[in-house]
């Protein structure tokens, strides 16, 4: 294959990633590095460099769109992101010292969570938390537009949603993704954040999440030109074209369709980490 | 001053912060789009017809890890220096909405937000210029 012909099955593949990721909301980076690595051979940091820099080309393409709609907290995002900027620090030092094989297993189970957690039933919301003394000295409680009218909300559990979030961004440093499971985990599961709320807000953690684990995989050569250049316009065209069908899309079938991927992915991706091929 | 302030009126201000960082983002996304599709034209006509082979890792040369050489390479009309120079602009996009947010944040006068803001604004810094034998 020479680099025209590879530029062009890359750029492809990742519009399809970046299509079906937005169209499903389970993000295109999940399925980007295993793309990579198990059908183009790329090397698995090389793909990793690729994907972290087209997850904060996605994520600023999508912010614009949210900011308009009044949910994010720029209060929680930025007090959360000293949790999630440490950590992907962390983790892209951490990407270093570990084995390509390890990436490779953890990458894997990864993605089978995150597929286990898109076909799991949201726990109803917990509405009318009593305010919690931490967060109000943070100044993080706020309000919502919802169909009921403005919707006040208290944030609880600070200390472990910052604990969760160093996990988030550990795992972004490491992998290359998003990990926007991990980060509903610490806002919905732990802090109580509404879901409408904490969605927009992790969209707008994760670029500058992304951005910095992305600053040391470039001054450390695992960004090449070549192969990010298609990844990345690829996955923001396909996610700016999804974010536009978005509304008239049926996507319940998609979403079993797209987990399913997923685990096959999730499970090819341990299997090779453990026999060593990746 | 914050106690004068309404919690309409600070809503609103957030409000406003967060148009014109919507705005920066995708800006600043667009921006890089085009760098990096202007590279990858110059790259793709040059090199197109090479071998790819992404299967060993060898890692960058130095030229496309710093800033410095990024610009240089970009200066000598090298497809994977422009394109490297898009990358770049793309990463520095998040950056300079955290940096913006330290200016919002002060112009609500919220000095606690001004801190931690200026905590993540240092960390990434770090990171793009701390982490390498960068610049």
């Amino acid at each position: 294959m020479n680099i025209f012909e590879f530029t062009i099955l890359v750029a492809a593949g990742s519009f399809v990633a970046g299509l079906l990721g937005s169209l499903t909301g389970l993000g295109g980076g999940v399925v980007l590095v295993p793309l990579l690595t198990l059908f183009f051979k790329v090397d698995i940091r090389y793909a990793i460099g690729a994907s972290l820099v087209s997850v904060i080309a996605t994520s600023s393409g999508a912010a614009a769109a949210y900011v308009k709609e009044g949910f994010s907290n720029i209060r929680i995002g930025m007090f959360l992101e000293i949790a999630t900027t440490l950590g992907a620090l962390f983790g892209a030092f951490l990407a270093a010292v570990v084995s390509t094989r390890a990436i490779a297993i953890i990458f894997g189970v990864m993605l089978l969570y995150s597929a286990y957690l898109s076909r799991k039933p949201r726990s109803p919301e917990e509405r009318n938390l009593p305010p919690d003394p931490l967060a109000t000295e943070l100044r993080m409680n706020g309000s919502f537009p919802s169909e009921e009218g403005i919707r006040n909300y208290n944030v609880q559990k600070v200390p472990a949603g910052f604990g969760l979030m160093f996990g988030a961004g550990a795992l972004s440093g490491l992998l290359g993704i998003g990990s926007g499971a991990v980060k509903v985990l610490a806002m919905d599961q732990a802090m109580k954040i509404p879901f409408k709320v904490s969605t927009t807000t992790s969209n707008f953690m994760i670029g500058v999440t992304a951005a910095a684990s992305a600053g040391v995989y470039l001054n450390r050569g695992y960004v090449d030109p070549g192969l990010a250049m298609p990844v990345m316009l690829g996955v923001l065209a396909g996610s700016l074209l999804g974010v536009r069908i978005l509304m008239k899309a049926e996507t319940k079938v998609l979403r079993l369709v797209f987990s399913l991927v997923i685990v096959v992915l999730g499970l090819q991706m341990v299997y090779k980490g453990l026999i060593g091929r990746i | 001053m914050i106690e004068t302030r309404t919690a309409t009126d600070r809503g609103w201000t957030d409000q406003r912060i967060e148009n014109i960082l919507g705005n920066l983002l995708r800006t600043g996304v667009l921006t890089s789009a085009c760098v990096v599709l202007f590279g990858a034209f110059i790259y793709l006509i040059r090199h197109g017809r090479q071998p790819a082979d992404y299967r060993v890792f060898r890692g960058e040369p130095s030229e496309l890890r710093s800033l410095s050489g990024i610009v240089h390479s970009t200066f000598e009309f090298h497809g994977r220096g422009i394109i490297q120079l898009g990358l770049l602009l793309l990463i520095a996009t998040p950056v300079a909405r955290v940096a913006f947010a330290i200016w919002g944040f002060a112009e609500e006068h919220d000095r606690m937000y001004v801190i931690f803001t200026a905590i993540v604004l240092v960390i990434l810094l770090f990171s793009l210029l701390g982490s390498g034998s960068a610049f």
